[in-house]
């Protein structure tokens, strides 16, 4: 890891995740305080008009911060943000990635901006965001 | 549904405490092994912000009852953090929201409304803001 002299075009973050089960959704109702029933009972979801219940987006946010802090300090990260760009499916196998695309000094500190991505087993993108890191 | 007039509104503020048995069920629930949020005043993860303030919520749902927009409809569009100090387990939080923004898409079609929300600490540290917006699918009209 390079995190302290990084360079543009830089892959910082790399994980992948084991396959997104019912299991690990009725946890992450509990675990998270987001009781929407669209998350972890089939028949709201259906209802709703859905095939199936789907991935709380922030499981799929809070993988990607896994991610991101297997590489970076906690106390390192100034922003992290993202964009749901598709529905995170049952069975979803997912692959989270940042790569460096600025480098910058700000508030007085060196910086370095990260594309971040989480895709499924297919490349589908779920999430596409950006953080930034003092390095 | 929501239109302009719920752009400033702004709802109860939730308190949290960072409690070290429920962070742990979060951690656990996303396999999370690394020892940096394993310690005593250990950071939170990046994500935890948003649980904190939904599980100590009394409504966890209150904006989208008070703007009237049913759960089955709402997906979330998009989430930002920006950290100003530390977070550690112990602490206890004060989240206080507002909507930013109502906007109509697709002909109607989606509304996307962003609510923010600033964060103070136990000592009136403002500690971080974030940021959700939430996409209403809208019924057809008939």
């Amino acid at each position: 890891m390079s995190a302290n002299s990084p360079s543009i075009d830089e892959r910082l973050v790399h994980k992948k995740f084991p396959a997104i089960t019912r299991h690990r959704l009725a946890l992450y109702c509990g675990a998270s305080g987001d009781h929407n029933p669209i998350h972890v009972d089939l028949d709201f979801a259906k209802a709703a008009g859905f095939p199936d219940v789907f991935s709380h987006g922030m499981l799929v946010m809070g993988y990607l911060g896994q991610a991101l802090t297997d590489a970076v300090a906690p106390s390192r990260i100034r922003s992290f943000s993202t964009r749901f760009a598709a529905i995170t499916q049952l069975g979803a196998k997912l692959t989270c990635e940042g790569v460096v695309t600025e480098l910058m000094e700000q508030g007085g500190e060196k910086r370095v901006k990260l594309a971040l991505t989480t895709k499924d087993q297919n490349g589908e993108v779920k999430l596409a965001g950006e953080a930034v890191i003092a390095v | 549904m929501a239109d302009q007039s719920a752009v400033g509104r702004m709802f109860t503020p939730v308190t949290a405490r960072v409690e070290p048995g429920r962070l742990r069920f979060f951690l656990d629930t996303l396999g999370e092994r690394n020892p940096v949020y394993r310690n005593e005043a250990a950071p939170v993860p990046p994500t935890y912000l948003f649980c904190l303030e939904m599980m100590d919520a009394p409504d966890a749902f209150e904006f989208l009852n008070a703007l009237d927009i049913d759960l089955a409809r709402v997906l979330h569009g998009e989430q930002r953090f920006d950290y100003h100090a530390p977070v550690v387990v112990g602490d206890t939080l004060t989240f206080r929201s507002r909507v930013e923004s109502v906007t109509d898409k697709k002909g109607g079609a989606m509304t996307l409304i962003v609510v923010e929300t600033a964060v103070t600490n136990q000592n009136g540290a403002h500690v971080a803001d974030t940021s959700r917006t939430i996409v209403v699918r809208n019924a057809r009209p008939s």
